[in-house]
């Protein structure tokens, strides 16, 4: 199955918009690949778009007469013969004249999905929207690649939506790798797991609105988060943890990590935690793949950092062996290299389960969207005293100051249980609240 | 060396010229007593006398008619068109004898047609224009646009040497804004058909020639200053015929142009150029060759409009921005 996006294009500098003045071909039609598909108008020029694949016209999104911010998706053009044909796509325009073959009983039957869990999601003959933005350059840049037998598609492009400048491809040649730009690879996703463009649907700009085309970063986010939310079977559960001897570790010991160069914080203690229970609950550090489940063999526990310009997730390798300090001083180096952008590509993938901190921010408690294709991600809640009933070792209650937090666990429930989360994160809580002086 | 303005430049060029050789002469309207309605000529009765500075009718076609007849009996006439705008009085004299004298009958026209040029100074329709593009086309002729002083006077003495019919424009809102330093004595002649590289560059290439060249300096400057972008850019000078080679040149160094001209868009000579680096170094190019222009209006005389019609330096910044992130 192969579905081609066709997008409203930018036809020259400074404009945001377009209007699909008439379209020349109708739902479901055949089209060749540069066939002229549908007309627009701009302020500056009127053009014939043409298709960028052979294929049917499956989708129209934008009507005659609308005009739509650049980049928009305007329809889809299915490359796999195979594939049924819509009736008509939800904003149906004329009654479907040419009214395709008959498809069998319900147009929309779920295709079955490839067996091999390793199927890669690319069709035959059809590219992803996002090889053909890679494949976009400038007639510069592809002499150079064919001088230096380099992949285009291989380098991330900093211009325009993507594009590969001279800068990207010049830089790639010397220094033998992508440059580590303000791109998150660690949250895209590996060949395995259910990839492709998403489509993000138009609204219209108000008079004096500022339309602006998402960055790299934020179009991977956007398509993941979504990508995310339609792929697992979301749960989020909740505990309240007391770091009261947490904090009384961190009072006691900080100077000394201080010392040695490390900022002995409440997020490596919890990924201390995390990392230590993890081993226990496998299934909470694994994957889903078509109808399996992987089981990671290692922990290694991504940190999301949010930056300026976006959200990045390095990714502490093997957490599980590494103590306390270990742990404090990779969160330490990998948040201040994800700030300067020096984080290499490969310290930002291969993360298992992920750990994001928007306490810091004040947030009391949250449910995150699982980082694919990881099956849970914990989000911290905001720490500070509060009132909490205790028992006295004489069995009178009372009230005590105590320092606490929540922490919430997003989960996916295809294959994580609210029995199994639960139990990992009863043990977290445990390991946090009778945290070992010895591991310190 | 002594300060001299465009103007001043130009004027020295046309005085030395008929200083050295007496079959320079000039006609045109009000170019003898009054000194012509800029002052390009004043005084130039009192030396060379009215034999060889005649004022004339007010017919642009009987002008250049006189000065294509005067050249080929061997005289070198500098004809003023007192506004460039008129010069369409006399196409058919430029576009069908002049241009066409060499190759009809082998008849040489070594004649310059030369007269104020361009907007920014609130003209209006019939004062403000750029001819450039209504003889671009013409096969036969030359046209230069000099944006200096300096190339003022270098410009003009080489336009009167030459022995094919040069138009000369020159640039209204440049006769006395723009000053530059000369050296007395020295002889300055800039050759037709060279382009100077006005500032060094490797970002991108802003084109251009005439008043834009001041325009696009100042972008240059902005963009240096607030993006870190180091734009290129090139003064034509001679339109025609275009140096190839300095425009090639320069794409090939920074692989992204931006032409720059006063001109309207549709037909302007940014579409040639254009034209001429897709058939000579498309493989060199980074991105999309843009231009700013005037939009496609005769100039209005309302100054608000006149600034959104015209060229302005924020126009190129914009633009050059756009060209350096894609």
């Amino acid at each position: 199955m192969a579905r081609v996006e066709v997008l409203m294009p930018q036809m020259g500098e400074s404009i945001a918009e377009g209007t699909l003045s008439k379209w020349l071909k109708k739902l479901g039609d055949p089209v060749k690949r540069d066939e002229p598909l549908f007309e627009i108008s701009t302020d500056k020029v009127d053009a014939e778009i043409p298709a960028p694949a052979a294929g049917v016209l499956a989708e129209i999104k934008v009507q005659e007469g609308q005009t739509v911010p650049v980049q928009t998706l305007v329809a889809v053009i299915e490359t796999d013969k195979s594939a049924p044909v819509p009736v008509a796509a939800p904003p149906a325009p004329a009654p479907p004249k040419a009214a395709p073959p008959p498809a069998a009983a319900s147009p929309v039957v779920p295709r079955p999905t490839p067996a091999s869990p390793v199927a890669a999601p690319k069709g035959d003959g059809g590219e992803t929207a996002e090889e053909r933005l890679r494949k976009r350059s400038t007639p510069l840049v592809r002499k150079i690649a064919a001088e230096h037998r380099v992949d285009i598609s291989a380098i991330p492009g900093t211009g325009f939506a993507g594009r590969v400048t001279k800068q990207d491809i010049l830089g790639f040649i010397e220094h033998g790798a992508p440059a580590p730009a303000p791109t998150a690879p660690g949250t895209r996703l590996p060949a395995a797991a259910p990839s492709g463009p998403v489509q993000h649907p138009a609204v219209e700009p108000w008079p004096g609105d500022r339309v602006e085309p998402f960055s790299k970063i934020r179009k991977i986010t956007a398509d993941h988060m979504i990508m995310s939310r339609r792929t697992s079977a979301h749960v989020t559960s909740f505990f309240e943890v007391d770091y009261t001897r947490v904090a009384e570790l961190r009072r006691k010991h900080k100077a000394a990590y201080a010392e040695r160069g490390v900022n002995l914080t409440y997020l490596a203690f919890i990924t201390k935690a995390c990392a230590e229970n993890l081993r226990k609950h496998p299934v909470v550090n694994a994957a889903v793949s078509g109808d399996n489940i992987i089981y990671r063999a290692d922990v290694n526990i991504g940190i999301a950092v949010a930056l300026d310009w976006g959200l990045i997730v390095p990714v502490v390798k093997h957490a599980d062996e590494l103590s306390l300090v270990g742990i404090a001083r990779a969160i330490n180096d990998l948040g201040e290299r994800a700030r300067t952008k020096k984080l290499s590509p490969d310290e930002i993938q291969r993360g298992t389960f992920t750990i994001t901190n928007p306490g810091v921010f004040g947030s009391y408690a949250g449910a995150p969207i699982i980082n694919q294709p990881q099956v849970a991600i914990l989000g911290v809640g905001a720490i500070e005293k509060r009132p909490k009933v205790v028992t006295l070792p004489d069995g009178t209650d009372t009230i005590a100051i105590r320092t606490i937090g929540m922490v919430s666990m997003s989960y996916d429930h295809r294959i994580v249980d609210g029995a199994d989360a639960d139990r990992f994160l009863a043990d977290m809580k445990r390991t946090l609240e009778d945290f070992p002086e010895g591991a310190i | 060396m002594t300060e001299v303005t465009y103007l001043e430049a130009l004027r020295q060029g046309l005085w030395e010229e008929m200083e050295r050789d007496d079959r320079v002469f000039i006609l045109g309207e009000d170019v003898g007593l009054y000194g012509g309605a800029f002052k390009v000529t004043e005084g130039f009765t009192k030396r060379f006398g009215e034999q060889r500075v005649i004022d004339t009718p007010i017919s642009e076609a009987a002008i250049v008619g006189a000065a294509a007849g005067a050249a080929h009996m061997g005289l070198r006439p500098v004809a003023e068109m007192q506004f460039i705008d008129f010069i369409s009085c006399a196409y058919d004299m430029l576009t069908n004898y002049v241009a066409t004298a060499r190759y009809r009958a082998g008849l040489a026209t070594p004649l310059v047609v030369r007269g104020p040029c361009g907007g920014y100074v609130r003209g209006g329709p019939f004062h403000s224009q750029n001819p450039e593009a209504a003889f671009f086309h013409t096969p036969g002729l030359k046209i230069v646009y000099p944006a200096t002083a300096r190339d003022a006077k270098g410009l003009i003495k080489a336009a009167i040497r030459d022995d094919d019919p040069v138009l000369y424009l020159e640039h209204k809102w440049l006769y006395r804004r723009v000053k530059e330093q000369l050296p007395e004595g020295e002889e300055i002649v800039t050759p037709i058909g060279e382009a100077r590289l006005a500032r060094e560059g490797k970002d991108l290439s802003i084109v251009t020639y005439g008043a834009t060249l001041w325009k696009s300096l100042e972008a240059a400057e902005q963009l240096e200053q607030e993006d870190g972008v180091a734009a290129e850019v090139l003064d034509l000078r001679t339109l025609l015929p275009l140096d190839d080679a300095a425009i090639v040149r320069s794409v090939k160094k920074t692989n992204k142009v931006l032409i720059v001209h006063e001109d309207t868009r549709t037909g302007g000579v940014a579409g040639e150029i254009t034209a001429r680096i897709n058939e000579q170094a498309f493989e060199w190019l980074d991105g999309p060759i843009m231009r700013v222009t005037a939009h496609d209006v005769p100039l209005p005389y309302a100054p608000t409009l006149e600034d959104f019609v015209l060229p302005q330096t924020e126009d190129i910044v914009k633009a050059a921005r756009w060209l350096a992130a894609y």
